[in-house]
């Protein structure tokens, strides 16, 4: 528990060197920061399997409170998330950040980023986690405002700055109506004092909304897609892949662990937001062309995934069935593990793309498997991760929620019975909607014939960055192939919650991994993937040995029409366009009109796709309308004289004493 | 337990078994419609003279190839063999049936078809582009429907395994259930789409604006398009295994323990076989009889299957006698 302290104090006297040295600070801080990151890390997968939790309270923060720390198997796995994904960023910033325009705005916070993420996982009061929730807030919104001088960057840092708001000041309603006796704030009075169910259910709904509007649940999701963008591209892959998960961490704490026993109603809503979050992220995602606002609109849906793993665990959990209930905890922890990899890989790629190109856009990529090999082959790992094809990791924890939700316990509650297979059609259409949006991010941007010269000079990135995008991809391949340690290393973190955990998976011959039982599922990656690589192999050498080895280069056949000029190539919106006239006409609201010029005028045909989100329409824009109006509306009492106000006070004070009265 | 290279041997048989049988079934439908429009048609064997005719070809490739596009017909043929040998098509209990469920083997095609889309993208030509493109469309909804699909058996049998799905329903312990119809008319859709068949794509032709599998393999010849031929033929045929093994498992040699009985093995041999004649017929017939659908009309029929695949299982839930 030292150690991690430590090292998060480590990294607040490395982003003071960072203030202070500038960019000649660039390798300092990244490897420091890759240093200290691996070290907790350690100290995370030691409190995972450790025997018993470690705690420390110092006399820090409010003085009858206390600063209290606790690391368990929880923490430790999210301790071990937090900096993994922290290692892989500071790798990539040993290279990406020597490009950096403002490095000293970078290397300023990112380390205090770092700090932040690990203090939310260890805090265990409600005072030092807000603190540590509010810090993590202000440092991502500077780090997302390091290009400050875009417009567009100045948005997403004020509606990032709204909704962090909104988050902060929800999770501290909730923390004031789970206050043990005495006004305890520490989480294990608040786990002793039993809150009524009527208290409880207006504490989870309002946890889920602070801790779901950080991690980008929909409806709280519009600031993601503005925000993760706008940082620094390994600064995007920690918040994408680290700083959701926190947020994760944050609802799994409060659901499973302080709230206790919860109603089956709560599942429900888990279970819808997680499936709309999921099927609507990724249509969000397939219609952008800009990269990372697409893996920031793709990382929407992988919040929505872990959310339905989440919510089948909770509706198990209250039906009784603790055995579901476990193997659902471990399919949402695993996504969770998986998405933190993957996300970091693609974000790296991206960034690697507008370091090498200076493009984000899709529609001016094309070609660059040829200029940017190495990064396009982890790029392809990552794609094909995300897109949950086997043998990689992204289709283990994919292949262990749809097991969840096959398990059909007796559920007396009818709202499960129609939320679960709804679910279960929604996993299974968000699934084949992010093929195919990997298949666009990657066939658009990497494949193909260049659509600007920036995409046909492009030039390999630096070996850091390629160091970590190739590691990120090898890490992939091996939790595909082995996920029973993952499984395995999942069990303390169940046990903990749920007081049980799944059968141990490593002593399984063959190490196939057996969630239940033989006789219902098994998968073994190891296996596919050899019988992948028996196969393919075999296939060439006899192909090479019985048939002709010739091969001839010649102009693309096309049909007997080749085009040279690349703008006859498919884009990215072509590409898409099948699946937005299916879904996202109804749902986005996606309209196409077409300009014919009259006959015999020469002026070009035209044709533009307007898309709107309804949900912004519905939800945001009237709100933001009404506090406009209500602004205004109390704009004068901001100019009264100072009898009124102190008669303010007077009235607030006895409307409060008198709401005490009738409470108690 | 038999000697473990028996089991082998028995796994290593239906993999051969598979791709040598492939071929037969295409140039068998083939057949079938060309005397059903009063042809004679080419000889069943013709699809094997085709692989060979290709593979002894000179490759030609396009300019701006990547390696992606000269490796992608050996990993698909790959992925999609590696599928086929984990559907059971004589005999239920071999020795690897346990590597991978129904959701593997549906992911490992899904593999096959992602990277068959980038293929097509890689050249960067327009055909390619339409067949990635629409490929991924009709796969957005015909991969959520063969998973419900998988859901409603899985709920019924309590198990994704396919050895114990079939095992269970050629017990007779499932009985007649709404359920399993919907799952059935729902497959047999989905079977359609996954292959490109009538009413979705038309296998035969190379130049129609409305084709989606042809228009991706576009820039292919020689040995990579054999490669791809043979998938495709590969995938008709797991497919059709796949039906015959969930709704009409009659006639499989059973063991589930991995036990070898040769007997059983060849009369799970002949009712596979006769089961894909009869399914060659229908799959004749019904192509013959019906017209290829507007490519926007496709959703709609797929829909259908995902819409038959969820009440399936929404049934399940509610009622388990359903």
């Amino acid at each position: 528990m030292i150690a991690t302290l430590f090292g998060i104090l480590a990294f607040l006297v490395l982003g003071l060197i960072g203030v202070f040295r500038g960019r000649d600070a660039n390798g300092i801080v990244y490897g420091a920061s890759l240093g200290i990151s691996a070290a907790l890390g350690i100290v995370g997968l030691r409190a995972l399997f450790g025997a018993a939790p470690a705690t420390l309270v110092l006399p820090l923060g409010l003085p009858w409170i206390g600063a209290h720390f606790r690391l368990d198997a929880l923490a430790g796995f999210f301790l071990l998330v937090v900096n993994l994904g922290g290692v892989g960023a500071s790798l990539y910033g040993i290279g990406h950040g020597r490009h950096e325009r403002d490095a000293a705005r970078v290397l300023a916070f990112y380390p205090w980023f770092l700090a932040t993420l690990n203090l939310v996982v260890v805090a265990d009061d409600a005072f030092t986690f807000l603190f540590a929730w509010e810090l993590m807030s202000v440092v991502s919104w500077a780090l997302v405002l390091a290009h400050h001088r875009d417009p567009a960057n100045i948005r997403a840092g004020f509606v990032y700055l709204v909704m962090a708001s909104l988050s902060g000041l929800v999770l501290l309603l909730v923390f004031g109506l789970l206050a043990g006796a005495n006004g305890g704030y520490a989480f294990t009075l608040m786990r002793a004092a039993r809150p009524t169910p009527g208290i409880a259910g207006v504490a989870f709904v309002l946890a889920l909304l602070g801790t779901g509007a950080k991690a980008g649940l929909m409806p709280l999701h519009a600031w993601l897609p503005l925000a993760h963008p706008a940082a620094p591209s390994h600064v995007s892959a920690l918040m994408s892949g680290v700083m959701t998960k926190v947020a994760i961490y944050a609802f799994v704490r409060i659901a499973f662990d302080v709230l206790g026993d919860l109603s089956q109603w709560s599942a429900v809503v888990v279970l819808a937001l997680g499936g709309a979050t999921a099927g609507l992220g990724i249509l969000h995602a397939l219609m952008e062309s800009d990269l990372k606002r697409l893996l920031a609109y793709s990382t929407v849906e992988n919040v929505g995934i872990i959310f339905i793993g989440l919510g089948l665990a909770m509706a198990f959990r209250a039906s009784g069935f603790a055995a579901g209930a476990a193997l659902a905890l471990t399919a949402a922890l695993f996504h969770v593990f998986n998405h933190a990899i993957y996300k970091s890989l693609l974000f790296f790629g991206a960034g690697a793309v507008l370091s090498a190109t200076g493009e984000r856009d899709m529609e001016r990529l094309g070609g660059l498997i040829h200029r940017l090999p190495q990064t396009s082959f982890a790029m392809l790992i990552g794609c094909a991760a995300i897109a949950a094809l086997p043998p990689l990791n992204g289709f283990v924890s994919e292949w262990l929620t749809f097991q969840a939700i096959l398990l059909r316990p007796a559920l007396p509650q009818w709202g499960l019975k129609l939320m679960i297979p709804a679910d279960g059609a929604l996993l299974a259409l968000t699934a084949a909607l992010t093929g195919a949006c990997f298949v666009k991010l990657f066939g658009i941007a990497f494949l193909g014939r260049p659509r600007s010269d920036a995409a046909r000079d492009a030039h390999e990135v630096d070996r850091f960055s390629r160091a970590a995008m190739l590691g990120a991809a090898l890490l992939c391949l091996l939790l595909g192939l082995l996920p029973g340690v993952l499984v395995d290393a999942l069990a303390p973190v169940a046990r903990e919650l749920l007081g049980v955990r799944l059968a141990e998976q490593m002593a399984l011959p063959w190490l196939s991994l057996i969630p239940i039982a033989a006789v219902r599922s098994s998968y073994n990656g190891l296996l596919v993937f050899l019988f992948i690589v028996l196969a393919t192999s075999l296939t060439i050498l006899a192909i090479h040995r019985f048939a002709s080895r010739a091969i001839r280069r010649a102009p693309a056949w096309d049909c007997g029409f080749p085009d040279t000029s690349p703008i006859t190539q498919y884009t990215g919106a072509s590409f898409a366009q099948p699946i937005r006239r299916v879904f996202a006409a109804s749902l986005l609201g996606a309209r196409e009109t077409v300009f014919m010029p009259p006959p015999g005028d020469m002026a070009p045909a035209r044709i533009e796709k307007t898309l709107s989100d309804p949900l912004w329409e519905a939800l945001y824009a009237p709100l933001g309308v009404w506090i406009a109006w209500l602004a205004d509306r109390l704009n004068h009492l901001q100019f009264l004289t100072i009898r009124r106000y102190l008669a303010f006070v007077f009235v607030a004070l006895v409307a409060l004493l008198l709401a005490l009265a009738l409470w108690q | 337990m038999p000697p473990l290279f028996v089991s082998f041997l028995a796994q290593g048989g239906q993999m051969a078994f598979v791709l040598l049988a492939a071929p037969l079934f295409t140039g068998f439908v083939r057949k079938v419609k060309a005397r059903l429009q009063r042809r004679r048609g080419a000889s069943i064997m013709q699809p094997y003279r085709d692989l060979r005719r290709l593979i002894g070809k000179e490759a030609v490739v396009a300019d701006n190839a990547s390696w992606l596009f000269r490796t992608a017909p050996y990993l698909i043929f790959a992925l999609i063999w590696v599928a086929a040998s984990l559907v059971p098509t004589f005999a239920s209990g071999l020795m690897f049936s346990w590597t991978g469920d129904l959701i593997a083997i549906i992911a490992l095609l899904g593999a096959a078809r992602f990277l068959l889309a980038l293929a097509g993208l890689d050249i960067g030509t327009g055909f390619g582009g339409i067949g990635a493109s629409r490929e991924m469309m009709i796969s957005s909804l015909a991969e959520p429907a063969m998973l419900m699909i998988v859901v409603t058996l899985a709920l019924i049998v309590g198990s994704t395994q396919l050895a114990t799905i079939a095992e269970f329903l050629r017990s007779g312990a499932a009985g007649l259930r709404v359920s399993l119809a919907l799952a059935l008319f729902a497959l047999v859709i989905v079977a359609l789409a996954e292959n490109g068949r009538f009413p979705v794509d038309n296998p035969a032709t190379h130049l129609e604006l409305t084709m989606v599998h042809e228009a991706m393999v576009l820039e292919y010849s020689a040995r990579h398009l054999a490669m791809l031929e043979l998938a495709a033929w590969l995938k008709l045929l797991l497919t059709m295994s796949l039906i015959a093994a969930i709704f009409f498992p009659f006639g499989m040699a059973g063991g589930g323990d991995g036990a070898i009985d040769l007997g059983g093995f060849a009369r799970g041999a002949l009712a596979w076989g006769g089961k894909l004649v009869v399914a060659g017929a229908l799959l004749g017939v019904f192509e013959t009889a019906i017209a290829k659908m507007r490519v926007f009309r496709v959703p709609g029929l797929l829909g259908i299957a995902l819409m038959l695949g969820l009440l399936g299982t929404l049934l399940l839930y509610v009622s388990r006698g359903l």
